[in-house]
């Protein structure tokens, strides 16, 4: 049903967009599975009423038997994010068992998704341990411990390479200094094991530090690990931007994300060389799919970096702000928010704000 | 100023307490040690260390002779010999330090720091940090009462690193199943003797499949064999996210080396910080306590 619910909008949703602006750009949409549907239904009403000048192309992600033989994302699928070089993405099932590439590993290829971007904020109204969290993690997401190479080298001993390249590492630096002074912020925040990695760290470390000579206009520190984990859950505050490898920024961002509520709060964005590509990464809630319980705020405020990242930001900022507002009257909280709202009334209660203001 | 204050008595009060606590099981131990003082190697380390574990010293008051050891990697011309210590520590069986500084650069050109060298040296394998609220220490969290029991002596902290070309390092972690398995079994033994209920190992299995694969089914097949001690797995990760949201949840946790040191300072952040938590490292015949 909520497929269906989906449907409708997309097939609505899009024409008529096209009279609103005369330069409409094509985004590809990948709802996903569980309350994927729901909550992309969500999002594109709510982008609707605010009149943003996008055309969605949704797309269907179901593995399919290619030519070779093996199960993989179809090709249509993958040309469509190629050629629009923007995309939002619902939460997906994870295969179990393997046989197919999945389509995180093959969109990030396709499109050189190499910065993961996690922006996490204290939500106004909705109350946690932590007030005023405002931190931003940047994650190298092409390398490091995620390279997968493995190997067994005699029985009982196992080796994981950890690839470090300064190519990778000085991308990934340069970006986070950009993005820091884009977005109006003040402090990249380096985080390093180099103390006990001194080659691997340490060549992530360098090429912070060369980033950083090159704008001094934006504050620079470096900090373990440890210590950022441990100030963290002390006093979040004194951290801005955070730049970081592979595992460390898997593991930070998670944090961060517990720190104001969970991952059903917290966008996410993949930059890369060839486009970028917007998602929620909470799970798919296969207990409360189809039953218009979800909450959409994680896949909205993704859209709202995507809109960011387009230079659309009058959207973005209209867009956010009647989704902080609607949080923090409490009239229309979904149940993981304490509240007894269905999503569909969240979400009309965002497109009133939206067209209000 | 006040809060450092108080953070380093409770700091004290708990390191002394841990002393304290390791006599009298050695004193209930049929030793040949005559009227009941115990031999005790002791590091002041670095930066803070050496006021700390003086003052420690002092008030503790407790029967013990201390045998000090200036040991520093950034004092390294100062530096007693690593040989001296390891064997002081292994003659004594026990031994209280301070915090080691550990540069990024090693004077020497070296990979592994001296943490890691004295560790290997001894066989220290087990690292047991015991995170609790305690009353007086304002935190955010309450009731916290978990044990974190990491692997210290192989995985990410091998120090094995090269440089394969210009430009592109290559990190090894080690894991093995003889050191995974004898981890497992620390901390299923150590939730036993401490009437604990429950075994967390954290992990990042689904990324790293044969590695991390490899120390958790190490502690699944441990698990089987207590069967009295509730056994969970929890991705990293997640696990992170879970102890900044709901710390209490945890009991006992075993950890790999790298993930073990970050989620050591994650709680101890929940209950007010390292300055309140005290850490020791067991080997199989002697054991060091140590700050976090």
């Amino acid at each position: 049903m909520a497929v269906r619910l989906m449907r409708r909008v997309v097939s609505t949703g899009a024409p008529l967009a096209r009279f609103y602006s005369s330069e409409v750009r094509k985004v590809t949409i990948i709802p996903g599975d569980g309350i994927g549907p729901e909550i992309s239904a969500a999002v594109q009403k709510i982008f609707a009423a605010a009149k943003v000048p996008i055309e969605w192309e949704s797309v269907d992600v179901t593995p399919v038997r290619g030519p070779d033989g093996q199960f993989g994302i179809p090709q249509a699928a993958i040309d469509s994010v190629n050629k629009n070089k923007v995309g939002l993405k619902g939460p997906l099932m994870t295969p179990v068992g393997k046989g197919h590439r999945s389509l995180n590993l093959a969109l990030r290829k396709e499109l050189n998704l190499y910065a993961n971007v996690r922006p996490c904020r204290s939500l106004e109204g909705y109350e946690t341990l932590y007030e005023n969290v405002d931190v931003v993690t940047i994650r190298e997401n092409t390398e490091g411990e995620y390279s997968g190479i493995e190997h067994e080298i005699v029985d009982g001993v196992v080796q994981s390479i950890k690839l470090i390249t300064e190519e990778a590492s000085r991308r990934v630096a340069e970006f986070a200094f950009m993005y820091t002074k884009e977005n109006g912020r003040h402090k990249v925040t380096a985080v390093h094991k180099a103390n006990i990695m001194r080659m691997s760290d340490g060549l992530f470390l360098h090429c912070c530090r060369e980033a950083a000579e090159k704008h001094p206009d934006v504050k620079f520190e470096e900090k373990y690990l440890d210590t950022v984990c441990l100030n963290m859950v002390q006093d979040p505050n004194q951290y801005d931007v955070l730049v970081m490898p592979n595992l460390y920024g898997d593991i930070l961002s998670d944090m961060c994300a517990g720190l104001v509520g969970g991952l059903g709060l917290t966008p996410s964005g993949n930059i890369g060389l060839n486009g970028a590509l917007f998602e929620s990464v909470h799970g798919t809630a296969p207990d409360i799919a189809g039953q218009d319980k979800a909450n959409p705020t994680a896949l909205l405020l993704s859209g709202v970096m995507m809109l960011r990242h387009m230079n659309l930001n009058d959207y973005a900022e209209r867009i956010q702000q009647a989704c902080f507002d609607t949080i923090k009257e409490a009239k229309y909280r979904t149940g993981d928010l304490g509240g007894s709202a269905k999503c569909s009334e969240f979400t009309d209660e965002i497109c009133r704000k939206v067209q209000g203001g | 100023m006040k809060g450092l204050e108080e953070h380093s008595g409770v700091y004290l009060h708990r390191q002394s307490e841990d002393v304290a606590v390791r006599l009298t099981v050695s004193q209930q131990a049929p030793v040949s040690k005559p009227e009941g003082r115990t031999k005790c190697t002791l590091i002041p380390g670095d930066g803070v260390g050496p006021e700390l574990v003086y003052s420690v010293q002092e008030a503790a008051g407790v029967p013990v002779d201390f045998e000090t050891f200036f040991f520093s990697e950034v004092h390294h011309t100062m530096s007693a010999p690593l040989e001296d210590v390891a064997k002081s520590i292994t003659t004594n069986g026990i031994c209280l330090k301070g915090i080691l500084a550990t540069p990024d650069y090693s004077h020497s050109g070296e990979l592994a720091s001296l943490n890691m060298k004295l560790r290997r040296a001894l066989d220290l394998y087990a690292n047991v940090v015991h995170v609790k609220s305690l009353p007086g220490v304002r935190s955010r969290h309450q009731n916290v009462d978990c044990v974190i029991i990491r692997e210290q002596t192989e995985g990410e902290y091998s120090a094995l690193e090269h440089e394969t070309i210009k430009g592109v390092v290559e990190c090894l972690k080690i894991v093995t199943k003889v050191k995974s398995e004898r981890i497992a079994k620390f901390a299923f033994d150590y939730a036993t003797r401490n009437n604990r209920k429950k075994v967390t190992a954290v992990h990042k299995a689904n990324i790293m499949k044969l590695g991390d694969g490899l120390f958790l089914r190490s502690c699944q097949e441990m698990a089987k064999l207590y069967p009295k001690i509730q056994f969970e797995t929890m991705i990293v990760d997640n696990c992170t996210m879970q102890m900044v949201s709901d710390p209490c949840q945890f009991d006992v946790m075993v950890t790999p080396n790298l993930y073990g040191n970050i989620v050591d300072n994650l709680a101890s952040g929940l209950v007010g910080g390292a300055g309140v938590v005290a850490g020791a490292s067991y080997s199989a015949d002697c054991v060091v306590f140590e700050p976090v």
